[in-house]
């Protein structure tokens, strides 16, 4: 019984919670409640009675009228200062069908992404209502405490019901902007994973694998979007150098150092034909040049022997859609192979990103590359004290030690 | 669901008036006041004094009644409009409208309704 408490807990209670949000007309605060009413009583009944056939659609009915019998007490704890017009009935049995299912999902997640809520609330309530994550495995992603992460929950999900931030897919005229935020919160959560900004470990594995877990839904979803389809591809190729990144002392290996055979050639080959899915949709955008800047370096035998022009070409259309430090100093990196470092170091002349650690590891290899010893010295120290990560500190170091002056 | 939208602003940011500018401003105003009544969307609307506010506080039964809060270099509320929309959204939509929201800033609050007579 407890096994099949624990599956039901983990494969249906993101389905649950978004049909009753639905129900309730985006009432993500009490259909929160009443969900976890709904698996305290399924504890009790399932051991009782015995699992029923359908747990979904039993956690379902439960949790409906779980929430019902909530708003009927709020009601009258409220009566002389509330007006409640809707009535409610009990009669109401779930057919759980997999394409409602599937867009109550999307609609949690735009409703979870929504921009009026605060960006680390957005992450933790996608996680928590979409994803499925547990409140201490979302805690534990975040380095916050248990009680920290449930208050912060607790008030976006407060947000959502209060403010009335609707439990739908934006219309068409809002939706570009709205789906640049919901696969911003997904692409945050992967790199959370792929590149900790805090703690020391060098990869947290979990959140990447439910960053490509969301990416997966949303591509389903909107199958005639490029976007969806860019950012799946790119996670799956970026995500398929996992285990290469790695030496067998814990600490992170640059692309460069990696050993290429170590790489998911299965991954590569999914992220691959996604991306060619994303190039023949109209406008693919900043995920998809990012997925094809990642898909020459999966395909090349080696760094030296990597398509370096094509990828600063893509670098440079990248910085058309997004001018951010980001992909500035990695276009600078690119143009460095592709036409030598002074050219690199050209674009980065004049950039005032003193306080940005890539830019300055960036400098470091240019400089190195360049010849001068003493200015890369400089620029590697520059970037280990703005390290922020001790994994990445470490190969800093290394890296210093072996090229440094 | 009711918004009560708070438009607010640093006294002496924006058009002045007496300006073009000023004048360009007052007709967008004026514009989207007519949008808003054929939308039916209007519970109520002012401006507001800025410089006149008092304060009520009552702390263990005792009255305090103060001037202010004063709009010194902080933003000041200025203007508001209750508005009956559908959602979030639509309230963010109406708010985006209001020429305020490029100089000052206009703040979106659900208003818990609740009936003063029985």
């Amino acid at each position: 019984m407890t096994e099949a408490l624990e599956r039901a807990y983990r494969d249906e209670r993101a389905a649950v919670l978004a049909t009753i949000t639905r129900r309730l007309d985006g009432d993500l605060a009490l259909a929160e409640d009443a969900v976890q009413d709904a698996f305290v009583a399924a504890a009790v009944e399932w051991d009782r009675r015995g699992v029923p056939d359908k747990p979904g659609a039993w956690l379902t009915t439960t949790a409906w009228r779980r929430a019902l019998d909530r708003r009927r007490h709020e009601r009258v704890a409220r009566q002389h200062l509330h007006r409640i017009a809707e009535p409610m009935t009990h009669d109401f049995e779930f057919e759980l069908e997999r394409s409602s299912l599937e867009d109550d999902q999307l609609r949690m997640l735009f409703c979870c992404c929504h921009p009026a809520l605060a960006p680390e609330a957005r992450m933790a309530l996608t996680l928590r209502s979409v994803a499925g994550l547990t409140v201490p495995e979302i805690a534990r992603a975040f380095l916050s405490s248990e009680t920290a992460m449930e208050r912060r929950l607790v008030r976006a999900r407060r947000k959502v019901s209060d403010a009335r931030i609707p439990f739908a897919v934006p219309p068409d005229e809002r939706l570009p902007e709205r789906l640049a935020g919901v696969l911003r919160v997904v692409y945050l959560v992967f790199t959370e994973g792929h590149a900790p900004a805090r703690g020391d470990s060098p990869i947290r594995g979990e959140l990447c694998d439910e960053a490509i877990r969301l990416a997966r839904l949303l591509a389903a979803l909107m199958p005639d979007e490029a976007e969806p389809h860019g950012l799946l591809a790119l996670l799956l190729l970026t995500d398929a150098r996992r285990a290469a990144r790695l030496d067998d002392r814990g600490e992170l290996v640059a692309l460069e150092d990696q050993d290429r055979s170590r790489w998911d050639g299965a991954r590569v080959d999914e992220g691959a034909a996604v991306l060619e899915r994303a190039l023949r949709l109209p406008a693919p955008g900043p995920y998809a040049i990012q997925a094809a800047i990642a898909a020459l370096h999966s395909r090349a035998p080696s760094w030296a022997a990597t398509d370096w022009a094509q990828i600063a070409g893509l670098y440079a259309l990248l910085a058309g859609h997004d001018p951010s430090p980001v992909v500035t100093v990695n276009r600078a990196v690119a143009v460095g192979f592709a036409q030598g470092p002074e050219a690199g170091l050209a674009l980065l002349d004049g950039l005032s990103l003193e306080t940005y650690q890539p830019f300055w590891a960036a400098r470091a290899e240019l400089f190195r590359r360049a010849g001068d010893r003493g200015r890369a010295d400089a620029a590697y120290s520059q970037a280990i004290a703005l390290s922020g990560n001790a994994a990445e500190r470490v190969a800093l170091e290394r890296r210093r030690r072996r090229f440094g002056g | 669901m009711q918004y009560l939208i708070q438009l607010t602003y640093r006294p002496g940011e924006g058009p002045q008036e007496g300006t073009p500018e000023f004048d360009a401003e007052m007709a967008v105003w004026g514009a989207l006041n007519n949008e808003l009544r054929e939308a039916g969307v209007v519970l109520g609307a002012s401006g507001l004094q800025i410089d006149s506010a008092t304060t009520v506080r009552s702390r263990d039964g005792e009255l305090t009644v103060t001037d202010g809060p004063y709009a010194e270099t902080k933003e000041t509320l200025f203007s508001f409009y209750l508005l009956e929309v559908e959602d979030l959204d639509a309230a963010i939509a109406w708010a985006a409208k209001m020429p305020a929201a490029e100089y000052g800033s206009v703040d979106i609050r659900p208003m818990v309704h609740f009936e003063l007579t029985s």
